[in-house]
């Protein structure tokens, strides 16, 4: 088995690198605009306007009730065939991936918005702050240690789903499975090469954000 | 003002009205908790306001800064209708404090950064001398050696302490106290108590809704009984709490005294 690997990694090292390199950068372009776009729909939901308000509920609801897989097959159909402009399979799937991150994190966000004890805020505003100080100076600096654990496992899960992209051969760390066990016929240690990755790569983000959190936690306790 | 009066019990003194409250309302949904209170708060009297729970006593405190916002009457103060959507409050709210039950002292900020943020954010006055401030406060109120800890190292009662001088430090005309006490150990009370009376004896314009009793009767120069959502008898606490004339006040002492 360690030598079949080995083996492998000598030939198809650089597959793996190339996948490795399409993962990280399906993550972090999700994970970027999921964040943005997670932040302004949990604002909106917070907001008073009620039919903003029913937009964005359903969409959660759809986001939340149908599988990613089924997502990414609809905007990989209907993108390309209804949009003015020519779109590509990865920007395709690229769309599902921050539609489906964007409507977690935007729960995850209001959840840690709405966790700050109302007292907070009253309090604040007591002092004759704007509401703008109060929200950005008193409640968001409290929601953060709330909303961060809940980002760091929406992160994760994120980076796992990329390879759902596989589907569609977008380059990714399972595709560059594919394409190595379908040149060596070795499939079990080509899988285990993609999986020690995947390992590494999440075990990084969990540790890093556990850094984080304690060097916020420190503060307090 | 020119409507000075003199209030039977100091006849000596000239008071001036600073709050003056017009038939004031306030309803959550179907309820109606504050069927129309109207009175006249004084600069630098001490007003203890009780009653039962539920009476609307605290809803009366809270519309005063408009936390709550009231649903019929005006609150004028400084020329202004409180009471009014169109008030810009946060104004206002800078110069009328308010001290809450739960403290509410902001958990991520140390002692001194709790007093000197609504200073340097809304009143622009520069840190160094907001922190000397602050200092002194702290000093004030016995908490100098928590200057740079966060509250959650606290006791209730130095959380309490630190949450009165957090509004003093906005130099507020009006002191607002929503039940400082009840959320405290019984050995915490009267710390919290005694910087509440040294304020009220500096002169502060003082309201408390209250649960005790004792200490309405030794600060407050009056008391108000508001019960379902009106004010049932006010009067000096000698008068009140010794003398009630009203049916409903009897009830209410027979139990708490």
């Amino acid at each position: 088995m360690i030598d079949k690997i080995m083996r492998i990694l000598n030939r198809y090292g650089y597959v793996y690198l190339q996948g490795l390199w399409g993962t990280i950068w399906l993550s972090v372009v999700t994970i970027t605009f999921a964040t943005v776009l997670g932040t302004v729909i949990a604002l909106i939901k917070m907001s008073k306007i009620k039919p903003a308000q029913w937009v964005i509920n359903i969409y959660i609801e759809i986001i939340r009730g149908t599988p990613m897989l089924l997502q990414m097959y609809f905007f990989w159909l209907v993108l390309p065939k209804y949009m003015p402009f020519e779109v590509s399979d990865t920007q395709s799937i690229l769309v599902a991936l921050i539609l489906n991150a964007s409507a977690y994190i935007a729960e995850v966000i209001r959840a840690g918005i709405q966790a700050v004890d109302g007292g907070q805020t009253e309090a604040a505003l007591s002092l004759g702050l704007s509401s703008r100080n109060t929200f950005f100076r008193v409640v968001l600096p409290q929601a953060v240690k709330n909303i961060l654990p809940a980002m760091g496992n929406e992160f994760i899960v994120m980076i796992k789903e990329t390879a759902l992209a596989s589907t569609f051969f977008i380059p990714e760390l399972m595709t560059s499975y594919k394409t190595v066990q379908s040149a060596t016929f070795l499939p079990i240690p080509a899988l285990t090469i993609a999986g020690v990755i995947y390992l590494v790569l999440t075990f990084i983000l969990t540790r890093g954000i556990g850094v984080l959190e304690r060097r916020l936690r420190s503060n307090e306790r | 003002m020119s409507d000075n009066i003199t209030i039977q019990g100091s006849p000596m003194e000239q008071w001036k009205p600073i709050i003056k409250v017009e038939n004031l309302h306030k309803s959550f949904g179907s309820v109606e908790v504050l069927k129309g209170i109207s009175t006249t708060f004084y600069e630098g009297e001490t007003v203890a306001i009780i009653g039962a729970s539920g009476g609307g006593k605290s809803t009366f405190l809270r519309c005063i800064n408009r936390l709550e916002q009231p649903t019929k009457g005006r609150i004028l103060f400084d020329g202004a209708d409180l009471a009014d959507r169109k008030t810009d409050i946060a104004k206002y709210r800078q110069r009328i404090g308010m001290v809450f039950q739960h403290f509410n002292v902001f958990p991520h900020l140390t002692c001194i950064d709790n007093i000197t943020l609504a200073p340097v954010l809304e009143k622009k006055i520069p840190k160094e001398r907001a922190q000397k401030q602050a200092e002194e406060l702290l000093a004030r109120v016995g908490l100098s050696d928590k200057r740079d800890e966060y509250p959650t190292r606290l006791s209730g009662g130095q959380k309490q302490r630190l949450a009165i001088v957090r509004a003093l430090a906005m130099e507020p005309e009006v002191m607002l106290f929503d039940e400082p006490t009840s959320a405290l150990d019984p050995e915490m009370v009267k710390e919290v108590l005694d910087v509440i009376k040294s304020l009220s004896e500096s002169g502060m314009t003082t309201l408390i809704v209250t649960h005790e009793m004792g200490f309405a009767r030794e600060v407050a120069d009056r008391l108000l009984f508001i019960d379902e959502g009106v004010i049932c008898e006010e009067g000096s606490p000698k008068q009140v709490l010794d003398r009630p004339q009203n049916e409903r006040t009897r009830q209410f002492l027979s139990k708490v005294l």
